[in-house]
This record gives structure tokens, C-alpha cells and sequence, in this order.
């Protein structure tokens, strides 16, 4: 029972860090502009098949497949939100979501053409496969993986968010637009790399995701959910709390699958909706 | 300056272009009978689209669970059919109050929130319904969906392999629902749910019951989606649990969007568009008719806000 309860925390947590790295620049980029980007998990989705492609295609290692997912993807968010999103900005909630939408059916039928829909596979290093065993348990090297890296990108986030120059416009952008755009911060500049890095994120996510839950094309809306889960509970543009609700739901998840398999997804959609309308703005939001 | 009451008389007055379109709709009994199945298809979409439109073009309410009510309405046609009788027209009703019903009690909860999380919410109502009926499979059928059940006809008329049956009580129940809806529209509650759309805040400033409006809107929207499944369960005489699916939620959105929203014509000229176009192209495999539909979406957002309908009408006050 013990072993067992540790084993689905581990697990949990890694799988957590995982939708932390997916949801966080959406909770950012929400919370700055109000923009209901549904289109997030695609760039996430984008990561995940160009990290496929260099291992599987050229033969890259798999860990220098990561950085380029995240340039990829963050350079197809720019693209995007050039082309397209910064239009709607000042659209309706239903403009912004059809808009996204429509961006997420392209891309899975996208993918799906150019990729088949079969789930995708890339090789691991050796280093990354097996377990380690500390304290009479084994851990999955790659789940550590997992987590070293989110713990890592995390603090670097906050790093850059406390202590940079740009962090300190992003603060002011998320906190009130109007008076960052007054005191001469290029919200919209600032706005567009702050969509590029957490599109870069996503991509990142997609990438590390493959070889925990697998990558086919519509990843772009099965985990979607997931994602607007933790950007809602969490609060948006809060990094802290998207920490925190990956982290719960994660571990929820996980545990929900081991121990009451029948209950499917059920617990975590009541969850959501309990927390909620308990507090809609998100356990951490302030707006 | 002509007064409200005027003017929303004025609004109810029939058209010439509108009978032509409803005359129209009885043209696939002369002109396509083979494509009848796919015309009453067409009709039991329209409704739901129709449901969507009093909530989305009317109260400005945004919903990406809307097939939750649909779902509901035709499990509760199918589960009657199956235990109970068979007599549709009944259990019509019936499904209609319970998806009315399930509205009504969502609607305490939905009307409160904006935003982010009201498009939470309703997208978690959906998925919520959908694993529910997914688990209880002992009464859905679960996966393989709800069967053993049939129809076997309406007010005495067989339901045939032509779709002619089918069709006659799909448009006609249609037709019925979208008096309903266009008395509602224009009837001095439908001006004030369109107040709440334009101005939310000003609404109940000026003493209107926003809220109270806006869960009846709700309900009655539910009970209209209800009244939709209900048929595509009579007519189909089997319940999947794609009923319940969040894409179906996301078409019926499309459809409505296309079409035009706040337009009660606009759900239905989408429906008619999208279903004719998608069986056009059902050889073509559904991932990639979901690159069409997406293009299509990105399409209408960009260069034509209002929709088909919003479209034609800027068309026509230009040319004035």
C-alpha cells in the first residue's frame, strides 16, 4: 500500500510536470492579453513531430532534438500570432475561441496527412531508459527526467520573471495593460516574445510528452483539456499557481486511474468544475 | 421614431423570402428523394443549431458544451423507446422537459461566470455528461452505444428506408421549434436578452432580471437541443456516445457561426451548408475534412464576422 501510494505520487508528479511545461505559456499569455488561445496544445503538438522527425529521419540524438523543438515551435506561435491572433485581440471570447479552433483542425488533419495517425515513437538514450532504485524503490529514469527538466525550466521562469528587464514588463503587462502601454512599455513586443517562448514551451512539452503518453494527432485536443484545466484552476498568468494545479491534477490523475479505474476522467472534469465555482478565477488568479 | 412594441411587431411580420424558404423546404420530397435520410439529418442539425443560436447570437452567452443537452435529450428518447413505449411524439416531450430541466439546473450555475470560466464550465459539463454516460453503460450501452430499440413509425406513418418519414417529422417538428424561437426572439424578452448581449453590465442597471433572463434562455435552449436529439434518436433508432462528444458540441458551434449567429436563419442555412458539404465529401477521410472545416473557421473570423447571413445583409445595405 505504501510502496504503491509512492510509486502513483512519483508517477503523478511527473506526469504533473509535464502539463506544467504544456499549460504554462498559456496561463501567461491569458493572463497579459486575454487571449483564449485553444490552439495551444498544436504548438505543443508541433514540438512533439519536429523532435520525431530530426531522431527518427536524421538520426539526432534525442536530447538535442529538445532545444530545436522549442525554437520550432516557438517560431510557428510568432508566425501565428503575427498572421492571425494580434486581429482578434480586441474580438469577442467566441471569435478568439472559433479562431483557435479552426487553427486546431488544421493542424491535426495536417499532421495526420503528412504523419499518418499512428502514435509516434523515438529512442531513448541510454541513460534515460531502465530505472533507479533508492530507498527499496525504482524510479523511471525518464520520469526523473521529467522532473529535473520542469524544475528547471521552472525556476528559470521565475528567474527571468523576478529578476530580468523583461520579466519586469511582463509583470506590468499582466498587471494592468493599460498603464504598462502608458508608461512607454511596448506591450505588444513584449507580448509577442512572451507567446513565442511559452508557444516554445508547448513545444518543449510535446517533445519531453512522447514517450510518456504517446504523440498522434489529435494530442492537439485531447490534451487541450488537460491544459485549460490547469490555466483555469491555476489562475491565469500565474506561473506559481499553474505549478501548483499541474502538480494536483496531475497526482489526482494518476491516482484516480490506480485506484478507481471505473471513474475514467469523471473525477477530474468534478473537480474542475467544483473548483470553479468555488473560485473562478483560479485558486492563485486575482482577476 | 417608431415605438418597441411597433417595432418588434413589425419584426414578427412574415416575410416573402422567409415562405419561399420554408416552401423550399419541402422541395427534397419532389426533387431529391433518395437524399431524404441526409435532409432530415439536415433538419434535426438546424434545431440544434437553432438551440445554440438563442444562447450564443441572442443572450451572448458562448458555449462549448452545448452538445450536453442534445446528448441528454436523445439518451432519454432512446431509454424511453427502449423501457417504456414507443409512441415518439410523447416521448418527444418528454425528452424536451428533461433536457429543459437539466438546463435549468445547469443554468443557476453557468449565468454567474464570464470568460474563461464560463467556457470552462460548460466544456466541463460536457465532458462530465459524456464520461457519466460512458461509465453507466449498464443503462447507456456505454462504447457501443445504446441499442435494441425501434421506432417503429409517427401518427401512423411507417418510418421508411427512403428517409421519407424521417424527414416530413424532422421538418415539421423543426418547423414548430422555430415558431417557438421566432415568437420568443421578438417578443419583448427576447429585446431584453439581446440587451444582455450587447451590454451586460447596463442591463440589470436599467432594472431588467438579467439573470433571471438569462437562465430562461438557457433552459429553453436545453429543451430545444433536447428536442433535437430526441429526434436523431427516433430517426436513427440508435444512441452513440458521440452524441454527447465534445465534437459535436464544436460543430454545432461551426455550423451556427457559419450560418450567421443572432440570425435565426443563420443555424439553419449553415446546418443545410456543412451537412451537404460533408456528405459530399464523406469519401474523403473525416481527419481531413476537418482541415477544411477548420480553414473554413479561420475564414469566417477573419474576413466575415457576421457569418453567411451577416455577409449578404452588409451586401444589401451597401447597395442601397
Amino acid at each position: 500500500m505504501f510502496s504503491s501510494l509512492a510509486a502513483v505520487l512519483f508517477d503523478g508528479f511527473a506526469y504533473g510536470m509535464l502539463l506544467f511545461l504544456l499549460s504554462v505559456g498559456l496561463s501567461v499569455t491569458l493572463g497579459m492579453m486575454n487571449f483564449v488561445n485553444l490552439a495551444h496544445c498544436s504548438f505543443a503538438m508541433v514540438g512533439g513531430y519536429a523532435a520525431v522527425t530530426l531522431a527518427n529521419r536524421f538520426g539526432w540524438p534525442f536530447l538535442a532534438t529538445l532545444p530545436v523543438a522549442f525554437i520550432v515551435a516557438g517560431a510557428i506561435a510568432i508566425l501565428l500570432e503575427r498572421l492571425l491572433f494580434r486581429r482578434l485581440y480586441r474580438a469577442s471570447d467566441l471569435d478568439q475561441c472559433l479562431l483557435t479552433i479552426g487553427i486546431v483542425f488544421i493542424s491535426i488533419a495536417a499532421f495526420a496527412w503528412f504523419y499518418t495517425t499512428e502514435q509516434q515513437s523515438t529512442q531513448l538514450p541510454a541513460f534515460l531508459q531502465g530505472s533507479i532504485q533508492a530507498g527499496g524503490m525504482s524510479f523511471a529514469s525518464y520520469r526523473l527526467f521529467l522532473i529535473v527538466v520542469a524544475l528547471l525550466v521552472t525556476g528559470l521562469l521565475i528567474a527571468g520573471i523576478e529578476h530580468t528587464r523583461f520579466g519586469a514588463r511582463v509583470r506590468a503587462a499582466v498587471d494592468n495593460q493599460r498603464m504598462a502601454r502608458g508608461l512607454g512599455i511596448d506591450v505588444d513586443r513584449t507580448f509577442m516574445l512572451t507567446f513565442a517562448i511559452g508557444g516554445g514551451l508547448a513545444g518543449l512539452g510535446g517533445a519531453l510528452s512522447i514517450q510518456v503518453i504517446g504523440l498522434d494527432p489529435s494530442f492537439a485536443l485531447t490534451f487541450l483539456v488537460y491544459v485549460l484545466i490547469v490555466v483555469s484552476v491555476g489562475g491565469l498568468g500565474s506561473i506559481g499557481g499553474s505549478f501548483a494545479a499541474a502538480t494536483v491534477l496531475g497526482i489526482s490523475d494518476m491516482a484516480g486511474k490506480y485506484y478507481f479505474p471505473w471513474l475514467g476522467a469523471f473525477l477530474i472534469y468534478l473537480v474542475m468544475v467544483a473548483l470553479l465555482m468555488w473560485r473562478p478565477v483560479g485558486l492563485f488568479g486575482r482577476r | 421614431m417608431a415605438g418597441a412594441s411597433e417595432q418588434l411587431a413589425r419584426q414578427v411580420r412574415w416575410r416573402p423570402l422567409e415562405t419561399a424558404f420554408w416552401l423550399a423546404a419541402l422541395a427534397p420530397f419532389a426533387v431529391a428523394p433518395s437524399y431524404l435520410s441526409l435532409a432530415s439529418q439536415v433538419a434535426i442539425t438546424a434545431l440544434f443549431a437553432l438551440s445554440l443560436d438563442l444562447l450564443v447570437g441572442y443572450a451572448g452567452l458562448v458555449s462549448l458544451g452545448h452538445a450536453a443537452f442534445f446528448g441528454f435529450g436523445a439518451y432519454s428518447a432512446g431509454l424511453i423507446a427502449k423501457h417504456c413505449w414507443s409512441e415518439p411524439l410523447s416521448a418527444l416531450v418528454v425528452s424536451a422537459a428533461l433536457a429543459g430541466l437539466l438546463g435549468y439546473a445547469l443554468s443557476h450555475i453557468v449565468v454567474r461566470f464570464r470568460h474563461l470560466a464560463l467556457i470552462m464550465l460548460t466544456l466541463g459539463f460536457g465532458l462530465l455528461l459524456l464520461e457519466a454516460a460512458n461509465s453507466a453503460s449498464a443503462l447507456t450501452g456505454g462504447a457501443d452505444g445504446l441499442q435494441g430499440f425501434r421506432v417503429p413509425g409517427v401518427l401512423g406513418f411507417k418510418f421508411d428506408l427512403y428517409g421519407r418519414t424521417a424527414y416530413a417529422y424532422s421538418l415539421l417538428v423543426l418547423f414548430l421549434c422555430f415558431l417557438v424561437a421566432r415568437r420568443i426572439i421578438h417578443s419583448p424578452f427576447g429585446l431584453a436578452l439581446r440587451g444582455i448581449r450587447e451590454n451586460a453590465l447596463r442591463m440589470p442597471a436599467i432594472g431588467s432580471a438579467s439573470q433571471a433572463h438569462l437562465r430562461k434562455a438557457y433552459t429553453l435552449s436545453a429543451a430545444l437541443a433536447g428536442i433535437a436529439g430526441a429526434l436523431l434518436t427516433h430517426t436513427t433508432s440508435t444512441v452513440s456516445l458521440e452524441v454527447l462528444s465534445f465534437g459535436r458540441s464544436a460543430d454545432v458551434l461551426v455550423i451556427l457561426i457559419l450560418g450567421g449567429a443572432g440570425r435565426l436563419y443563420g443555424g439553419i442555412l449553415g446546418a443545410i451548408i456543412y451537412m451537404v458539404a460533408r456528405d459530399q465529401f464523406s469519401g474523403v477521410n473525416p481527419q481531413y475534412w476537418y482541415f477544411w472545416i477548420g480553414l473554413l473557421l479561420v475564414a469566417v473570423v477573419m474576413f466575415l464576422p457576421n457569418g453567411i447571413l451577416g455577409g449578404v445583409s452588409a451586401l444589401r445595405k451597401k447597395a442601397q
